[in-house]
């Protein structure tokens, strides 16, 4: 029986990989889950396998454990197959959130049952045992409070005076007690111990952490997982949950540091400093004044205009304007205007989130442009125009090197001939910093709800005289 | 009893190196317009941790060890089926544009 669960495993860890890379491309990436899950689904059924082989200890116990495991699977698996089905996709990253701490969990209970069972009791067992415990542990408890703030059910960060002197006592009384288990004694009193206090770091860790830095940390929870996965399949002497592991672990961690960087921000400043304490009575005054527009004359500019550049943010999803939105572009293009998505890494609430919410509204991802291909591009556009975002448009990234967001790679959307802002309001973006594009010369506001706003703007163009767009039937 | 393959070692460090390498190589490469996708993608990987979660629950010999036993498969199960659907419904909605007849 072995040999068959071998095989498929080895046939599984070769389509997880094959299936990620196939996943690096727009073109073939829906193919590449597709085939990841097949070698999950094979994976999986043939680990009933391990029927045949439990251990002589565990025989009188076998049909109890059958039972459990089927109920264990089927709800867990009908559960989360009903909630990803349901979910909006406006709320993914803490639905992603979610789902890595549950595989945190699972690879945490695997140690436990491991340790508190008394397998494997040489010391490097044990040791790959404890840190596999460990890693798990905090990423269960580190990604539900992730999930708790991203999902607005933890509004504030809670500080407190030298929480990061407490944190790293923890943490190295966690190791502390760790060794001792190893070197000393392998009592369930000091395991279970060190279970809790191992959630416990784990949410204090991720308690402080400001929800607009979430996504990086849910990135890091996400390698941190692969980690555990990766040690609990040493210690089940299991080569796919070691591949697939230590794979999602290097290419999470790549992905955090990328996310982090696009934030403009080093990892070691998202987990240990306090974003968001800015101190905004020194910033200075901004020259200028804001122009507000009206939503019709706007769309009638971007009708006659031959290049037009959409940059969204977050402000787009929240108030459901996406399809909206690409219903104002198709009436561009009809028209024979030129569109563009400048997408910055960003916008959203986790890096590619707002490609994601557009490609939902059925917009083509060849319309979708990077931040590095798109940013030569805005001195030749007639208009940009600039929906629901703040921070990824100011330019004083650029200049102002007092300002928090100074050095943040940005969309230069101030080299446009006209800009356009859509906005609800008159406040600020997330790093709470005044933004000096919208009183540049060449910007007007637009304000308004953006669906609204997109409303007004179809209807200003369908408006104009029907001879122009010979092909629409009048209203 | 699946240790008949026995990784011992060296050799789990080949193995946890080369892993490594890959996943940084399959990684490096990815537009930003797919981040969200992967890591939702790569989520759905670490899901095979239900496996080994079923594995320890198949060999549990007493109520504790099949309590916690329990949870893992629940959990590990919940990962990989919420992983794929998440996934897969956000890879679906990538499409090119049409050609115009």
């Amino acid at each position: 029986m072995d040999w068959i669960i071998d095989i498929c495993d080895l046939v599984a860890a070769f389509l997880f990989i094959y299936g990620l890379k196939q996943m690096s491309s727009p073109v073939t990436a829906r193919r590449g889950i597709v085939l990841a899950g097949y070698g999950m689904l094979a994976a999986v059924l043939v680990s009933f396998l391990y029927t045949f082989g439990v251990e002589t200890s565990a025989r009188p116990f076998l049909s109890v454990n059958l039972t459990l495991t089927g109920i264990a699977l089927v709800l867990g698996l009908g559960w989360a197959w009903w909630k990803g089905r349901t979910v909006p996709i406006t709320a993914m990253p803490q639905m992603v959130a979610l789902f890595n701490g549950m595989g945190g969990g699972a690879a945490g209970a695997i140690a436990a049952v491991e340790f508190f069972g008394g397998h494997g009791r040489d010391p490097i067992t044990l040791t790959v045992t404890m840190l596999g415990a460990m890693i798990g542990s905090v990423s269960l408890s580190g990604s539900l409070i992730a999930w708790a703030k991203l999902d607005g059910r933890m509004r504030k960060p809670w500080r407190m005076q030298g929480q990061r002197f407490l944190n790293g006592i923890v943490f190295l009384a966690l190791v502390g007690l760790g060794t001792y288990i190893v070197v000393v004694t392998g009592g369930a009193i000091g395991g279970a111990v060190f279970f809790v206090v191992a959630l416990a770091l784990g949410v204090m860790v991720t308690v402080p952490i400001g929800g607009a830095d979430m996504p990086v940390v849910i990135a890091l929870y996400n390698a941190l997982t692969g980690l555990a996965v990766a040690l609990d399949g040493f210690v089940l002497q299991n080569p796919a949950l070691m591949i697939a592991g230590m794979v999602v672990g290097s290419a999470g961690t790549l992905l955090t540091l990328l996310m982090a960087k696009a934030m403009n921000r080093s990892l070691s400043n998202v987990l240990f400093s306090n974003f968001g304490d800015v101190n905004l009575e020194q910033q200075g005054e901004i020259k200028g004044r804001l122009k507000p527009v009206e939503a019709e004359d706007a769309a009638i500019t971007m009708r006659y205009a031959g290049k037009v550049i959409v940059v969204p943010g977050y402000g787009l999803a929240a108030a459901q304007a996406q399809q909206k939105l690409y219903e104002f572009v198709k009436v561009l293009q009809a028209a024979g205007v030129e569109v563009k998505f400048g997408i910055h890494p960003v916008a959203g609430r986790m890096p590619g989130h707002m490609d994601v919410l557009l490609a939902e509204a059925g917009v083509p991802y060849d319309l979708l442009f990077e931040l590095g291909e798109i940013n030569d591009e805005f001195k030749t556009a007639d208009v940009a125009l600039v929906i629901g975002a703040n921070d990824v448009v100011n330019p004083a990234a650029r200049t102002n090197k007092t300002s928090p967001i100074y050095g943040m790679p940005i969309l230069n959307v101030d080299q446009a001939h006209q800009i356009y802002v859509v906005k609800r309001g008159q406040g600020r973006g997330y790093a709470g910093v005044e933004n000096e594009l919208f009183y540049a010369d060449n910007c007007n506001m637009v304000y308004g709800d953006a669906q609204a706003v997109l409303s007004k703007m179809v209807q200003a163009v369908k408006d104009l005289a029907p001879s122009e767009t010979p092909t629409q039937v009048a209203a | 009893m699946l240790p008949q393959i026995v990784i011992v070692g060296f050799v789990a460090l080949y193995i946890f190196m080369l892993a490594a390498f890959t996943g940084y190589e399959v990684i490096a490469r990815v537009p930003a317009i797919l981040h969200t996708p992967l890591m939702s993608g790569s989520n759905f990987v670490h899901g095979i941790v239900v496996v080994g979660a079923v594995y320890a629950l198949l060999n549990a010999t007493g109520v504790p060890e099949q309590v916690i036993g329990f949870i893992g498969v629940l959990l590990g199960a919940a990962n990989v089926a919420g992983g794929y659907v998440v996934t897969e419904r956000m890879l679906e909605m990538f499409k090119p544009s049409q050609k115009k007849a």
